[in-house]
């Protein structure tokens, strides 16, 4: 195949591997036993899980009234959870779909993760408009079913239904977009346990394979899914957390009103996005050995991504800020100034520092190129981010127009409970996904080893 | 799969597959079909696989999306009870169709994305459950497999179908008796 990408490019796939020697490297999670370092980091996300799940059974059982919610705050945590949630998922479909469709070949190495990562997120995400609801049994209500109340129907002139068919929408198209890319990997990781006479992992992964068998017809039109896939996926993932920001966008509470929000979002969504997935990558390379595959060439690039969105996220900060005292309304020049000088200041300027500033390190090759400080900024901007939301939702409701209804919010047990549950839910599904699936894309791989692969690289000089 | 007598051949390069199948095709020899690790690109004219519809009732099924999309918001707010929000009362569709516009983008995209998975799935025949046709289990690892249908090619010998796979560069040539 001839190749068009510049020999002075740095490999994507270092240590000369061979088409065979990226089959064994990738499969060779599945088909070992997981070291110690993984069942310790398996049972942490597991008793994490049961936590959340108690607390979540205790506010289902006893209702929200378990929460630190009252008049004046009635969305904190849960919804501050669930925006950073969703905002983390957007960063896999931005490098399965986005970067495809900008022909991107170093997401071939992340691309599968970064989508399971969206899929986990997405579940946690969806959680807590569930439970918040109190009555989760009838959360069907959401959708236009008909109904024995008289004709009521839903309103579709609500952003928070819109809510509901984006993130069902991005969800189920993000998780067969998914499937579609696993299944010739699964074939392969199927194929190998028939050669090694292997029977329940050739039982598992020939169901989950769909008996794919890589034949001209089957790969001309799976790249044409691909493209297309990626190409719905684009607006798609855009319109969630624009609808998502619409929720506060067109409400009239001063402090969520702006119409700077759905950009803002969207871009501070992929700027937390890309943070997980370089914290989550920073160790799984590690654990599973992965690092010819993910090279500090693909570290780097994902920090520039993070510089760049989080230079937007800063810009609109203090766009914000602007607009609230040139717009001349007193609420909402008080609500800004509330934010950043009020009781809840220590939140603002911990959201300040951890996603303005801490990005803006990568400036500098070193700290970019460098895997701790890769991993600790990565940390601060995850904190940043929810801080952010926290400070959006929190900040802007508890002082509302009447003194005498001031509040603070102080989340209970439950509320710290459910959120630590949902990073547990989050990390047990990440440590049995690390497991069981083949965790990079094999074939994407193999089709850009003679194009990006270091030793073409080297024999092209 | 049809009957009959199949010649694999089995390439370690994909490059080399290509160059064979294109000296098969200006011999006028018809490829059955090509099993490979990951898509061979620029094998499609040459094997003569036809361009996939798939991206076209990926259209199709996202126009469908729409109309269904506007016939529910239609009938359900719109003519079945008419809602009287925030002093706009939905009396109209037209008038209210700003608001309708995220909604209608995602039943676009959802009928789009999951219409055109169910096609590809069909097409490929894909579902779990069904049992592999690869002949060769290396061909999803390392290895590139070229089948031709003898009988298809009743007007080229064998030997010279060998010979071309072999001076393309082929690891192994096999006869079979079935795909």
């Amino acid at each position: 195949m001839a190749s068009h990408e510049a020999s002075i490019r740095e490999p994507l796939i270092l240590h000369d591997k061979t088409y065979h020697e990226i089959t064994e490297d990738v499969s060779r999670p599945v088909e070992t036993k997981a070291n110690r370092a993984w069942w310790t980091l398996f049972s942490i996300a597991l008793l994490a899980m049961l936590w959340g799940l108690g607390c979540i059974t205790y506010t289902v059982g006893v209702g929200i009234g378990t929460w630190g919610l009252n008049k004046t705050v009635d969305w904190a945590w849960d919804i501050t959870n669930f925006v950073w949630w969703v905002g983390i998922g957007h960063a896999g479909t931005l490098i399965s779909a986005i970067l495809l469709l900008f022909r991107q070949k170093w997401r071939m190495s992340i691309n599968r993760s970064a989508e399971a990562m969206t899929i986990f997120a997405v579940i946690c995400a969806a959680l807590f408009p569930g439970i918040h609801m109190g009555r989760i049994w009838v959360s069907f209500w959401v959708l236009p079913l008909p109904n024995q109340f008289g004709s009521l129907w839903v309103n579709f002139n609500s952003p928070l239904l819109w809510d509901v068919f984006a993130i069902s929408t991005y969800f189920s198209v993000s998780l067969v977009f998914w499937y579609m890319g696993l299944i010739p990997d699964f074939a392969t990781i199927r194929d190998r346990a028939i050669r090694a006479a292997h029977p329940v992992r050739k039982y598992i992964y020939s169901i989950l394979a769909f008996g794919w068998s890589g034949n001209a017809r089957a790969w001309h039109r799976f790249e044409e899914l691909s493209l297309v896939l990626a190409g719905l996926s684009t607006p798609l993932v855009l319109s969630v957390h624009t609808i998502v920001s619409m929720d506060f966008a067109t409400s009239v509470i001063p402090g969520w009103h702006t119409t700077i929000f759905p950009p803002y979002f969207v871009a501070g969504a992929i700027f937390s996005g890309f943070a997980m997935v370089l914290t989550l990558l920073l160790v799984m390379r590690k654990v599973v050995n992965l690092e010819s595959y993910i090279t500090l060439n693909h570290i780097e690039l994902m920090n520039k991504v993070i510089t760049l969105t989080g230079s937007i996220v800063g810009v609109a900060y203090i766009t914000e800020l602007f607009i609230s005292w040139y717009s001349g309304v007193e609420y909402e020049q008080y609500a800004f100034l509330n934010r950043a000088t009020g009781p809840y200041w220590w939140a603002y300027w911990s959201m300040m520092t951890c996603n303005v500033i801490t990005p803006q390190l990568f400036w500098f090759r070193k700290i970019r190129r460098s895997i701790v400080a890769t991993f600790i900024i990565s940390i601060f901007v995850n904190i940043g981010m929810w801080f952010e939301r926290f400070v959006i939702i929190v900040t802007s409701i508890h002082r509302d127009y009447l003194p005498s209804s001031w509040s603070m919010f102080y989340p209970t047990f439950v509320d710290i409970g459910i959120f630590i549950g949902t990073l547990g839910i989050f990390g047990t599904f990440f440590m049995l996904y690390s497991r069981s699936f083949p965790v990079i894309a094999i074939s994407e791989m193999k089709s850009i080893l003679k194009s990006s692969g270091s030793l073409y690289k080297k024999n092209a000089h | 799969m049809s009957q009959g007598k199949f010649i694999h051949g089995l390439f370690g390069d994909e490059e080399q597959l290509l160059a064979s199948a294109k000296k098969l095709q200006a011999k006028g020899v018809h490829v059955h079909d090509v099993f490979s690790p990951f898509p061979i690109h620029g094998i499609d004219p040459v094997i003569g696989v036809p361009r996939t519809r798939l991206s076209d009732a990926g259209f199709i099924y996202g126009a469908i999306g729409l109309s269904l999309c506007w016939f529910m918001i239609y009938y359900t707010i719109i003519l079945d009870w008419p809602m009287n929000i925030g002093g706009k009362p939905n009396f109209s569709f037209w008038q209210n169709l700003p608001a309708f516009i995220p909604i209608s983008f995602e039943m676009t995209v959802f009928c789009a994305a999951h219409g055109m998975v169910v096609s590809y799935l069909i097409r490929n025949r894909l579902f779990p459950g069904q049992t592999a046709y690869n002949p060769d289990l290396r061909t999803t690892d390392d290895k590139f497999l070229i089948a031709i249908d003898l009988g298809a090619n009743a007007g080229v010998d064998a030997q010279t179908i060998e010979g071309i796979l072999k001076d393309a560069g082929a690891e192994e040539v096999s006869f079979k008796e079935a795909a």
